[in-house]
């Protein structure tokens, strides 16, 4: 056995190369990114309440996909549509002294005086007439998703393609785009929102999302503007130029990533704001219009019952609340994801062991 | 006891600690000093020795997180630990802060005059119109041409020398007793910095202050101080008169800080090999001239008139000026970054006066730069190992496991470790940063580097060792060089030849050897005659030279 086997040899050489690849091996920026991500942890609750949410709501009522002459529907889980109305259901749960309709869920388990956990036949109760409010409060809330998805989709890819082209060139390009920010700037949405509404009546809600969307670009456009006229000064970006970069790629791979920031925030913005925008639009019968259902239109359709049936606003506003709470805290999450000069928190157990390792060593 | 009362600032045990993340880091540890009347007192150290700090934390204007111990005493008044009025009566009126930069030091909406007056009202019971007397008097004691007429100007209207001037009037309003100055030329040109130092030895002796002259300028500090301390790392390093310190210097760092000082003239003249001699120029600026163009109702700026310059193979030229000479500019043009107006421009052969922005791409691979600021020069959201292989990757040639190779070897010959290379620019030293810029510059063997200011960052003893990679690495690859800087003595270690630029035009051009020793111009000689040099008595005996032929 003195001799060392070569095969074994080979792979021990092998296998120390590896070692120190490992250590050499470059991370990707998008690695690096996911990585830092990953380790966020609000971001990460948030991530995966939001998927919960959509998978929920866009399973429950199933989908209908095309329009109301052809396409097809996908179905649900959820026993009631929007348009079924269960009467004897609501009249069954009535509560606080003939209130119909209110909701059967109860999370009070046995041994805490309840009556075990349940959720009934309208777990979110039902309204007057006695439509099933899960069901209406879903169907909003795809709808208010969406909403939401397509118009800060629009506004981000508008707004950053215009902001990136003026800040990037400057002069006479950046004069022609930015005074067509400013005509846009000027229009108020919620009277193209009428206008449309008016005209074209009823379209449902992806064109009213597309809409919205050409008009919720220009705080981004702005905001993406000054951050590249201060970048593209940076000799980092000449430093690019001399290595051979062409603009696209000293715009996309070199300024992009660093007005990520702010992109995201304006971006996290955009989105919760987009669900109050079709929320007013809504109010006002210019968005959504009954039979179909947006969280908006709920909130408004119900406003005089809240004394009543205070359920009615609860579901619809937690959603809102929710959603919008999970947007910021996942932007958060991307933000520090983006900046790796982003220094983690310090907590107060951290600081408790440096005062411990003090005093020991002392 | 008698002694004690002389001092003006008598600092015992002193230490200054910073609170982060969740440890006190010390920043400067157990000092002790004392300044006299009429006395200066260096503190000397690299960046983050903690001079700054000892010399802020003198007043408690440190920030929240700091923690300050020990005892600080200014005329007998203790002030660690004393109460907010009181410090604040002592600022200003007794202790005077000079800081590195006059133009964010002052403020820009309000006039020059009116800062001052304000100072002096704050502390003095004083009339307006007494006041103003008094700081026409203050402003024409610092030497800044019309006094009257400058009263009434803004920070943005004077020349940095001159805001630097106001700065000292402002500070000088109260005659404190003691005049804390924070790199106080750091930001200035030699030739404006010896007016300054001038000045603040010329106050000295008026109004009998004592100063605490904070500085990484060896330079400086043999033109100004009696006294001096050496700090590394928060701890006192050495401290004595200026005689012990610059001619029997104890501890090593000193020495080692001293060694690092480029010094005019003490390097042999490097020869270029034979077989680079002869061949055609790798740069070639004839009659160039440079404009910045109008913008809305700024009229063009013409940076540059008329240069010409020639670079040859395996050659570096030493490009030197004050600020707003031109000289960055003539080094952006001659990479194709800026247009010229005027004259032509040859890179390796290749006309580049009106490139195309095929011509440009090609040229991009013959030449490389490395730019001023190692914190703005690498891209933050890029590990430096893909900054460093751009080049290699946009050239095409390399790729994938190819290219991650060429990377390390870079990395290897500026002498960083491999692994650094999935680091991002700021979890490295700014030194370390000016090594990754070379490494970038040099990614595709150009025959032509363009080194704008690439020390200027840097710490002395940092700096020395770039400039011996620099060589080293023009050794082997046989660039030809366009080295820009301010600091002659950088300047005369490397270059062969140099070139002299003022206000956009060059003064003069010739071998080393011939400018430092033998210049033709004036302004040349002014230049040379300004650069302090670390060695308190050749420094008395050059400065009274300057001030006789002035």
């Amino acid at each position: 056995m003195s001799k060392i086997n070569p095969k074994a040899e080979a792979t021990l050489e092998k296998d120390e190369n590896e070692i120190a690849n490992r250590q050499t091996a470059g991370l990707s920026q998008r690695q690096i990114v996911i990585k830092r991500f990953v380790g966020h942890k609000a971001a990460m609750a948030s991530l995966f309440t939001l998927i919960g949410i959509i998978v929920t709501v866009f399973t429950a009522t199933g989908i209908r996909v095309g329009g109301e002459s052809f396409g097809f529907t996908i179905p649900g889980w959820w026993p009631y549509s929007i348009t079924d109305i269960d009467p004897e259901g609501a009249i069954a749960s009535m509560c606080n002294g003939g209130v119909t309709g209110c909701p059967t869920l109860d999370l009070a388990p046995a041994f805490m005086d309840g009556d075990g956990v349940k959720f009934g036949n309208h777990p979110f109760g039902t309204d007057i007439i006695g439509t099933d409010y899960f069901a209406l409060v879903v169907r909003g809330a795809q709808q208010s998703l969406m909403v939401m998805v397509i118009v800060s989709f629009l506004g981000i890819l508008i707004g950053t393609v215009v902001g990136a082209i003026a800040g990037f060139f400057g002069g006479i390009v950046d004069a022609v785009l930015m005074r067509l920010t400013d005509m846009f700037l000027v229009t108020p949405v919620i009277v193209i929102g009428a206008v449309i509404g008016f005209r074209f009546g009823n379209l449902g809600v992806i064109p009213l999302a597309l809409m919205l969307g050409f008009f919720a670009w220009m705080g981004l456009a702005r905001f993406v503007r000054t951050e590249f006229l201060t970048l593209r000064e940076r000799e980092f970006v000449d430093a690019a130029r001399v290595a051979g970069a062409s603009n696209r790629r000293i715009i996309f791979k070199h300024i992009l990533p660093n007005a990520m920031g702010i992109i995201i925030v304006v971006g996290t913005l955009l989105m919760s704001g987009a669900i109050l925008i079709e929320t007013s639009l809504s109010y006002l019968g210019f968005g959504v219009r009954p039979p179909d259902v947006s969280l908006g239109l709920l909130i408004s359709e119900y406003q005089g019952t809240f004394s009543i049936s205070p359920w009615l606003f609860w579901w619809p506003g937690a959603l809102i609340v929710s959603i919008a709470l999970c947007v910021n805290f996942i932007g958060d999450g991307l933000r520090d994801a983006f900046d790796p000069r982003q220094r983690k928190h310090i907590s107060i157990k951290d600081r408790k062991r440096a005062k411990e390792m003090k005093r020991l060593n002392s | 006891m008698s002694k004690a009362n002389q001092a003006v600032l008598q600092v015992d045990n002193y230490s200054v600690d910073f609170w982060v993340d969740g440890v006190w880091y010390p920043a400067a540890i157990n000092m002790n000093f004392e300044v006299q009347a009429g006395k200066v007192l260096a503190i000397v150290g690299e960046s983050g020795s903690g001079k700054s700090t000892t010399a802020m934390g003198l007043m408690d204007l440190l920030a929240s997180n700091a923690r300050v111990e020990g005892s600080v005493k200014i005329n007998g008044q203790e002030m660690v630990g004393a109460k907010k009025t009181l410090l604040q009566r002592t600022r200003g009126r007794e202790v005077a802060y000079i800081f590195q930069e006059p133009m964010t030091a002052l403020n820009p909406v309000y006039t020059i005059g009116f800062q001052i007056v304000e100072t002096l009202r704050t502390h003095f019971d004083l009339g307006p119109k007494e006041a103003k007397a008094r700081a026409i008097e203050l402003i024409s004691m610092v030497e800044i041409p019309n006094p009257e007429a400058s009263f009434d100007k803004y920070p943005h209207q004077l020349s940095g020398g001159q805001r630097q001037r106001a700065m000292i009037a402002q500070s000088l309003s109260c005659d404190p007793g003691l005049l804390v100055a924070d790199e106080p030329t750091t930001a200035l040109d030699v030739t404006v910095q010896a007016e300054i130092l001038d000045l603040i030895r010329n106050l000295r002796d008026k109004l009998n202050s004592a100063i605490l002259l904070i500085t990484h300028d060896m330079g400086v500090v043999a033109d100004l101080a009696d006294d001096i301390l050496v700090m590394k790392d928060g701890l006192t390093v050495e401290f004595g008169t200026s005689d012990q310190i610059f001619n029997r210097p104890n501890h090593p760092y000193t020495k080692e800080l001293l060694a690092a000082v480029p010094k005019l003239g003490s390097v042999a003249v490097r020869q270029i090999e034979a077989e680079l001699v002869g061949l055609p120029p790798v740069l070639k600026l004839e009659k160039v001239s440079i404009e910045y163009p109008k913008r809305g109702r700024v009229p063009a700026f013409r940076a540059v008139t008329d240069f010409s310059l020639e670079i040859y193979p395996g050659e570096i030229v030493g490009l030197v000026g004050e600020s707003g000479s031109g000289k960055t500019t003539v080094g952006r043009a001659a990479i194709g970054l800026l247009p010229t107006v005027e004259g032509k421009i040859e890179i390796v052969g290749r006309d580049l006066t009106k490139p195309t922005a095929q011509e440009l791409r090609e040229i991009r691979r013959f030449t490389g730069i490395v730019f001023q600021d190692p914190g703005s020069s690498l891209n933050p959201r890029l590990p430096i190992g893909e900054s460093i292989g751009e080049p290699l990757l946009l050239s095409g040639d390399a790729k994938g496991a190819e290219l991650d190779r060429r990377v390390e070897e870079l990395l290897d010959s500026v002498e960083l470790p491999k692994s650094y290379r999935n680091r991002y620019p700021h979890e490295l030293s700014g030194g370390q940063r000016q090594r990754v810029g070379i490494a970038r510059a040099l990614a595709l063997t150009p025959s032509l580097l363009i080194a704008d200011e690439p020390t200027s960052a840097l710490d002395v003893s940092v700096q020395a060792r770039f400039l011996e990679l620099l060589q080293e690495l023009q050794d082997r690859l046989k660039f030809a060089c366009l080295f820009i800087s301010h600091d002659l003595a950088v300047v005369d270690i490397l270059a062969h030849r140099i070139a002299v630029m003022q206000d956009g035009r060059l003064v003069e051009v010739g071998t080393r050897d011939q400018i430092l020793k033998t210049p033709r111009e004036d302004y040349t000689k002014r230049l040379i005659g300004a650069v302090p040099i670390p060695d308190p008595a050749a420094q008395r005996i050059r400065r009274e030279a300057r001030l006789a032929n002035k």
